[in-house]
Order: structure tokens, then C-alpha cells, then sequence
């Protein structure tokens, strides 16, 4: 499988995320700069990673989704290239108008940074596949703008078309209807706010992020 | 030429911001207000010949998002 980490200027969980598609995937990822306005040629993955890109500057992921490479990237996602946004790249990905919605400030108002519960929604997806519907894993988030929101009628679409992928299975942040993970309506572009790169690997806490990962190679390749 | 442009959430769309002014502003003995919510300012300076069609065009495509904002603009 052949993978694209985007950097942008703030990214600071592309190293992560970098090391769990090497290691699951056996092959290294092209590490692309915002700037540049071309992907490497015969990707099957892109992902966007966490971090604090321009600072979250007027909103989480609002300059980023305008940076050059974005066109690349949701012209890829029209493509129906596989894309995956983790935090921060969950929130470029609805600035960019990629995925429904918008992530708020946290109804509490803080900073959460811990492991949560998730319950997997929807395992008929590429990026849910290894995982059973109705289970129960455990995924750190490190965020302040995982307030997931959008109007009723976008939200009882996404629910009737088995796009809300993981739930929070426990308080997190206030986002509507307990979303932590949402697909396109084509299935292929992800964003989620909790951190599954940050968990594969018993020996570092745990591995229940591992298997998005597994998933993703399973299905291309 | 300047453009003031205020952008604020949505009726309806939930503030936790305001919410946490709101619950201050009674922690310090205000009890009259009754709301609050919070949006933001956005000053530009502009070229001369800039419609306030480019500053709506501004706001569409970068200044708010239209999923949870409005905007307002003032030509000055």
C-alpha cells in the first residue's frame, strides 16, 4: 500500500502517523509539504494528520484546508482515493468541505487529553473493517475543537446512511449524537477526532488502533 | 479603504464560549443578562475599487464558515 502523510506548518502528529503506516504497511510514506500543489503519483492512502496547523488561526483547520496541496487532495477524495483525517485532519477535511459539518470548541471548554472509549458504528467501512460492529475499543483524543456539530437534517442523514463510524462511548466533548468519526458519502474519506496511530503496540499502551491500519492494507492492498 | 467584518454563530448553533461569558458575568453580580454570544472581528484594509461583493466573496471562502456562521459587513 502505498501512503501520503500531508504536513502542514503546525502538524505535529505526522511523525506518528508516519511510524504506524510504516510499520503495518511495510512501506514508508511519502511525506508531502502543504505547499506543494501535486501527490505523488499512485497512492492508495492519503492521510492528514494532528496537530495545530497555523496555530488553529481563525478555526481548527480553516487555513490549512486553503493551502495548496488541498486541491490535490480533494480532487483525489472526488477520485474516490482513500482519505483519512485524524484530529486536525478531521478538521481540515470539513473546512475543506470534504466531509459534513464543523468540530467547536469542547462544550466544556477544555483541553481533553486522554483515552476514551468508542463504539464502532459502522465496520462495513474501509477504515472499520477489522473492527465488529457494536464494539467497544479504546483510542486516546487530544483535543479542544472535537465538538462535532451540524444541522438535524445532516445529522439524521449521516445516521440513516451508516456514516457516523465511531461514537464516543462515554463524555467527551459534547459532540452531537456522541460522533467521533464520520465517512463521505462514498466511503472513502474519515475523519475521526480520536488518535488510532497513537495506539498500536501493546508494549506502548496499547493496540486498538492498530487495526484501522490492518484494515486499510487488507482492503488495498 | 477599510472593511469591518463581524462573524458570528448561527442562531441555534450552541456557544460554549458565551455560555462560560455569560456564567462569569453572573459570577461578578451582573443578573441582567439574559445571553451571550461570542463572534469575531475582522478588520480589513483594502485597495480602492474593492467591492463589497469581493468581501462577501472573502467571507464565503475563508473569513466563516457557513455550516455555523453568519457575517456581517461594514464598508467604511
Amino acid at each position: 500500500m502505498k501512503s501520503a502523510v500531508i504536513v502542514f506548518p503546525g502538524s505535529n502528529c505526522d511523525r506518528d502517523l508516519a511510524v504506524a503506516l510504516r510499520d503495518i504497511t511495510g512501506v514508508a510514506p511519502v511525506m508531502v509539504w502543504h505547499g506543494d500543489t501535486d501527490l505523488p503519483e499512485g497512492l492508495d492512502l492519503i492521510a492528514l494528520p494532528g496537530g495545530f496547523s497555523y496555530g488553529d488561526y481563525l478555526r481548527s483547520g480553516a487555513m490549512s484546508a486553503r493551502s495548496p496541496v488541498m486541491g490535490a487532495v480533494v480532487a483525489a477524495a472526488n477520485d474516490g482515493r482513500a482519505v483519512l483525517g485524524v484530529c486536525n485532519g478531521f478538521q481540515v477535511l470539513t473546512e475543506a468541505g470534504l466531509l459534513p459539518g464543523a468540530l467547536m470548541r469542547n462544550a466544556g471548554l477544555d483541553f481533553v487529553c486522554r483515552d476514551v472509549a468508542l463504539t464502532v458504528a459502522n465496520s462495513a467501512t474501509v477504515f472499520s473493517a477489522r473492527y465488529d460492529a457494536g464494539e467497544t475499543i479504546r483510542v486516546p483524543v487530544a483535543h479542544h475543537d472535537g465538538n462535532y456539530t451540524a444541522d438535524e437534517a445532516t445529522l439524521d442523514r449521516l445516521e440513516g446512511d451508516g456514516r457516523v463510524v465511531f461514537r464516543y462511548a462515554e463524555p467527551v466533548n459534547g459532540s452531537a449524537r456522541d460522533i467521533a468519526g464520520i465517512v463521505n458519502a462514498g466511503g472513502n474519506v474519515l475523519g475521526l477526532m480520536p488518535h488510532p496511530e497513537r495506539l498500536i503496540d501493546d508494549d506502548l499502551g496499547g493496540s486498538d488502533g492498530r487495526r484501522m491500519f490492518e484494515g486499510l492494507v487488507a482492503a488495498l492492498g | 479603504m477599510k472593511a469591518r467584518v463581524t462573524v458570528t454563530l448561527k442562531p441555534g448553533v450552541l456557544d460554549p464560549q458565551g455560555r462560560a461569558i455569560h456564567n462569569a458575568l453572573g459570577g461578578l453580580g451582573f443578573a441582567g443578562v439574559t445571553g451571550v454570544r461570542q463572534g469575531k472581528l475582522i478588520e480589513l484594509d483594502l485597495a480602492d475599487g474593492t467591492t463589497e461583493a469581493d468581501v462577501a466573496a472573502m467571507c464565503q471562502q475563508l473569513l466563516a464558515n457557513p455550516v455555523i456562521e453568519t457575517y456581517r459587513i461594514e464598508l467604511a
